[in-house]
């Protein structure tokens, strides 16, 4: 990323930026590769530098927890060890299974020393248990902060209404997750969404379940629980959904259609990846060719026409 | 279902009924060793049936789950739909006056009924977790194409989702090749160490 959006000035507050672990996770090197593009590109021009964790391994969400626990554990522990080799103390972590996994389980590892003890003996690798995993989503909007956010922006979202989504893994469990989030009403999103100058709308459905995981087995009950979000976001005047994890994209953008169908419904809702919005909010010149890649056209948010606008011209 | 619940308690050893079928004496303590859950510590308020957002869609709510496995009704619990479609998404936890871990219950049910070859009233699901597993044992990563592919061919459910696969692909969104991480070597051994250790009997209970 060019810094040309760097305002002068701003390049002292950049002096101060701590280098990140980053954790892509299975979904971000495939069919959520624009959550991976864009967090990316954001994080370039915000000054945050992520590393790649060399070498990583799938965190094991959604199976391996349902196998065997240790299993599960030790998965999650070996991206943690990697973090440690690196010398990093922090990993970022965009999707939010993955970020629920490595967290909990750095969680248990430091509250449990029997189980690191086993873990340790199962791994094969010193593991200090220092590492501690971050949402990306917690990262830009509390580490990076709202203001140099706001800095950063150069198309301000003016009067989008957004329905931020954190779904279910970004907040719970909050004693394990380790995070200041308000668990039944978290607010980074609408703090992040509030700086780039959009209105976070106030929505019941921020942290209901859109059914993960049973998205290919029991795609029935991801058709209701998706059209629930979907209908309640609209219905509360949002022109947009944003979400920090690839299972919700899926569910909420790829399944749209079929959802909303099965609930009798004709009206579509584009979602985005907070980063998108980022992105287009920062005038990343990509911003739009990632939008491309989504089922439902999401073009509107990219021009800026929100239901308001519309409203307006309809009734000129 | 609500009826099989009754006041009697489970606690003796020996043969105890509960809405006349029989029990289990030691299941109660086999779900709490794995899942380092204490199934007594619940009050059967209802929260977490409340919330969940799968409950309309099982056969024995969140709370009778806890209650029956307290009270060693092994068959019950072990052959419901409900242990496979909890999604995990800790609603539950979350809310739970006596901070019981509801979903580390649940996946502890699904590894005894996996341990004693119970038939899954969700067989694609089940398949799913497999698949997931034997792909990230295989290859260090998960390779969705090579899931969703594999799933096909175990459920049979072949034509499912093919207008979005195709779209994806044309989108540039599926892998069409699985990535070969360095670690793959030591994860694959990692899940060997794991079973062997399961083998022995000797799980983490924590």
């Amino acid at each position: 990323m060019k810094s040309a959006n760097v305002a002068p000035g701003r390049e002292m507050a950049m002096q101060d930026n701590r280098a990140y672990a980053y954790y892509p996770g299975c979904s971000l090197h495939a069919t959520a590769k624009e959550y991976d593009l864009s967090a990316r590109a954001i994080c370039a021009a915000l000054g945050v530098e992520l590393r790649e964790v060399p070498g990583w391994n799938c965190c094991g969400a959604s199976s391996a927890h349902g196998r065997d626990h240790l299993l599960s554990t030790t998965l999650a522990a070996r991206n943690l060890a990697l973090v440690e080799e690196m010398g990093l103390e922090e990993v970022a972590v965009p999707c939010a299974a993955c970020f629920n996994r490595l967290a909990v389980a750095g969680h248990e590892l430091r509250e449990d020393a029997s189980l690191a003890e086993e873990v340790r003996g199962v791994l094969e690798r010193p593991l200090q248990g220092k590492a501690k995993a971050r949402a990306l989503l917690d990262v830009v909007a509390r580490d990076v902060g709202t203001e140099r956010i706001r800095d950063a922006v150069v198309r301000p979202l003016e009067g989008l209404k957004v329905a931020c989504y954190y779904g279910c893994l970004l907040v719970r469990p909050p004693r394990a997750l380790e995070t200041d989030e308000r668990v039944e009403d978290p607010q980074s999103l609408d703090e992040l969404v509030r700086a780039m100058g959009g209105e976070p709308v106030e929505w019941p459905h921020k942290t209901e379940c859109c059914g993960a995981g049973l998205s290919l087995t029991r795609t029935d009950v991801v058709r209701k629980l998706s059209a629930d979000i979907l209908k309640m976001a609209r219905e509360c005047g949002a022109d947009c959904i944003v979400c920090a994890c690839p299972l919700c994209m899926t569910n909420l953008d790829m399944r749209q259609g079929e959802a909303l169908k099965a609930a009798g419904e004709r009206f579509r809702i584009p979602v985005l990846y907070f980063t998108e919005l980022m992105a287009l909010a920062m005038g990343i010149p990509d911003a739009e060719r990632w939008l491309k890649m989504h089922f439902v056209d999401a073009s509107a948010v990219a021009r800026r026409e929100t239901a308001a606008a519309n409203g307006m011209e309809a009734e000129q | 279902m609500g009826d099989a619940i009754s006041a009697e308690s489970a606690t003796t050893s020996g043969e105890v009924r509960f809405g006349g079928k029989k029990t289990e004496p030691g299941f109660c303590r086999e779900v709490e060793r794995l899942s380092g859950q204490k199934l007594s510590a619940c009050y059967q308020c209802g929260e977490c049936t409340a919330g969940c957002p799968v409950a309309f869609a099982m056969d024995l709510m969140p709370n009778q789950v806890t209650r029956m496995a307290l009270a060693g009704m092994a068959d019950e619990v072990l052959q419901s739909r409900s242990i496979w479609l909890c999604v995990g998404c800790n609603t539950c936890v979350t809310r739970c006056p006596r901070l019981v871990d509801l979903p580390r219950v649940m996946d502890s049910l699904r590894q005894i009924a996996t341990h004693r070859g119970v038939r899954c009233p969700e067989p694609a699901i089940r398949a799913f977790h497999d698949t997931f597993l034997h792909g990230v044992e295989r290859g260090g990563r998960l390779h969705e194409l090579a899931l969703v592919a594999a799933l096909k061919l175990k459920t049979g459910r072949l034509f499912q989702d093919v207008p979005a696969g195709v779209a994806m692909m044309a989108k540039g969104k599926l892998a069409i090749l699985p990535e070969t991480p360095e670690g793959k070597a030591e994860v694959r051994r990692i899940f060997e160490e794991c079973k062997r250790r399961a083998g022995k009997g000797d799980g983490h209970a924590g």
